[in-house]
């Protein structure tokens, strides 16, 4: 075991060589090849040499694997054609090399705006490219835990996958806070008032929601932990799976649909103490889920 | 042009499609013996969970109880649906499932044509017509994530420098043809809608082929190239 590494302050990089087998990770389309975003240049803004995501292949347990890490700290992350491209690359490789797991570490805003037509098309590709390797019965596992979340296409990106793992720490939805303040104003949503953005899109209400299969500490560890739990452990989504997914969904909107705090839906999912929750670790988190937490996915 | 005069444009009267809130669901007679089955929606609908899962469900119930019969996706959104409730809730989650639910229609065997008859903007679109075998739009339409002001703003770049290169480079500018020529849209449907529909279910091909076809025609020149280095790298 390392002494604790945090995961949301390595680098993309450094995350996957820890993450990793010692010594196993290859990398692919590397910042040597300087495949870089022709369309920043044309805009004057600072490329990347690897466009901000780190793909490649290595051992987990001795298990070959995929592996792509997004940079949170190049442009947040965004997804630009050639970002796109090398996970769509990815996980096409994946079809052909059949790996225990594709490990995607998301940390992104969503489609990169300096190039946003291409990365909206790029991000449905990725969808469709992580159905097609679930489909194949080869699990699609999300690890997120940047300090950037994980955002818009990403965050739709996430919720096609077998699985999703967060930090307590990190964050996934659909529309960042900044977003939907400017849009209707700091009384919808202030996204300066942390506690708020946490109890609405961090890892612990997800987890208790179901969105994320597993909550985790912000460690390196924890999600290596995990990771290899989730080696050959595919979920193919079958019309059934599909058809329980609707069930509860529904059952969500009719339940809690008129909630505006995220401390009354977990109340109302039988969290006894919802007060308490922000100051609760994972492990406490996951006790509470296993002990009291009823109707939930 | 409104989801009204578009069903008359593409089923005359042979069509029993309803709205529903922001949703337009039914089924229409493209001919004796093959009935399609349409969903969208109308007045540039915000995405919320509710329209997101109104849509899957109308796509499950298609395949459950008529397995093989082609679907046909309306697109007109301004997007998803901007409020905190919405997330609190777990909009990608629901945004994500109507795309896995399209996804899986695809692969169940049932022929998905998206079809822009007004405006598609970001992640409204992302998981309807994007997720089709492909996705076609009318000429006026409006495919965009983002205004050029609006992007100018966010980017720190000048209107004058993106509208400059937004001539040549299809990747920064609002428009169908930008989706065109980068592959995202297959074509574009301008003569009679009919014709354009049935020769897109004819056409239609589960292989995702938008990063080569973006490549051939100019628009997205490293896409498919990037893939391809991967696959052999």
């Amino acid at each position: 075991m390392n002494p604790h590494l945090s995961f949301a302050e390595l680098n993309a990089r450094e995350r996957v060589i820890q993450l990793l087998d010692p010594g196993s990770f290859r990398e692919m389309l590397g910042p040597a090849e300087r495949i870089v975003s022709p369309h920043l240049s044309l805009l004057g803004v600072p490329y990347a040499f690897d466009d901000g995501v780190v793909i490649g292949s290595g051992l987990l347990q001795n298990q070959p694997v995929l592996i792509a890490a997004q940079e949170g700290r190049f442009m947040g992350g965004g997804v630009g054609e050639v970002h796109g491209a090398k996970l769509v690359g990815l996980l096409q490789r994946a079809l052909q090399v059949r790996p225990a797991a594709v490990f995607v570490l998301a940390e992104s805003g969503g489609v990169r705006l300096h190039e946003a037509n291409a990365g909206l098309i790029a991000v449905s590709e990725v969808m469709r490219a992580v159905l097609d390797v679930r489909a194949a019965g080869i699990p699609v596992v999300m690890l997120i835990g940047g300090a950037n979340g994980c955002f818009g296409g990403m965050g739709l990106i996430a919720r096609c996958a077998d699985h999703v793992v967060m930090s307590d720490q990190a964050r996934m939805s659909m529309s960042g806070p900044e977003v939907i303040e400017s849009s209707h104003g700091v009384e919808e949503f202030d996204s300066r008032d942390r506690a708020l953005v946490w109890r609405t899109t961090g890892g612990k209400h997800r987890y208790l929601m179901g969105d994320c299969d597993w909550l985790v500490e912000d460690d390196l560890d924890a999600f290596r932990d995990v990771a290899i739990a989730l080696l050959g452990q595919s979920k193919v989504l079958t019309l059934q799976n599909l058809l329980d997914e609707q069930r509860m969904l529904t059952d969500r909107l009719s339940q809690v649909g008129d909630c505006d705090e995220a401390t009354e839906i977990w109340r109302h999912f039988g969290v006894q103490t919802p007060d308490r929750v922000a100051d609760m670790d994972a492990e406490q988190l996951r006790a509470l889920n296993a002990s009291q937490v009823k109707g939930i996915s | 042009m409104n989801w009204q005069a578009l069903s008359l444009a593409l089923f005359g009267e042979l069509h029993a499609i309803a709205r529903t809130g922001d949703v337009i669901h039914g089924t229409a007679q493209l001919g004796p013996e093959l009935t399609i089955a349409v969903v969208g929606t109308a007045d540039h609908a915000a995405i919320g969970v509710e329209t997101a899962l109104a849509q899957a469900q109308f796509v499950l119930d298609t395949v459950v109880n008529h397995p093989g019969r082609p679907i046909l996706l309306l697109v007109d959104t301004q997007g998803q649906r901007l409020r905190r409730r919405d997330e609190l809730l777990g909009l990608n989650r629901y945004m994500a499932h109507l795309g896995c639910c399209v996804d899986f229609a695809r692969r169940s065997g049932h022929r998905v044509v998206g079809l822009v008859y007004d405006q598609a903007l970001s992640g409204g679109f992302i998981t309807s017509g994007l997720m089709a075998d492909a996705c076609y739009a009318l000429p006026e339409a409006e495919i965009r994530v983002m205004r050029i002001p609006a992007m100018s703003r966010v980017t720190k770049i000048s209107e004058d420098l993106l509208e400059a290169l937004s001539l040549t480079n299809p990747v920064f500018a609002p428009g169908v043809a930008n989706y065109v020529a980068m592959g995202g849209i297959q074509a574009l449907w301008s003569g009679d809608l009919k014709q354009d529909l049935l020769d897109a279910l004819a056409a239609t091909n589960t292989v995702d082929a938008r990063a080569t076809l973006g490549a051939e025609r100019g628009g997205r020149a490293l896409a498919a190239r990037v893939v391809q280095q991967v696959l052999v790298a």
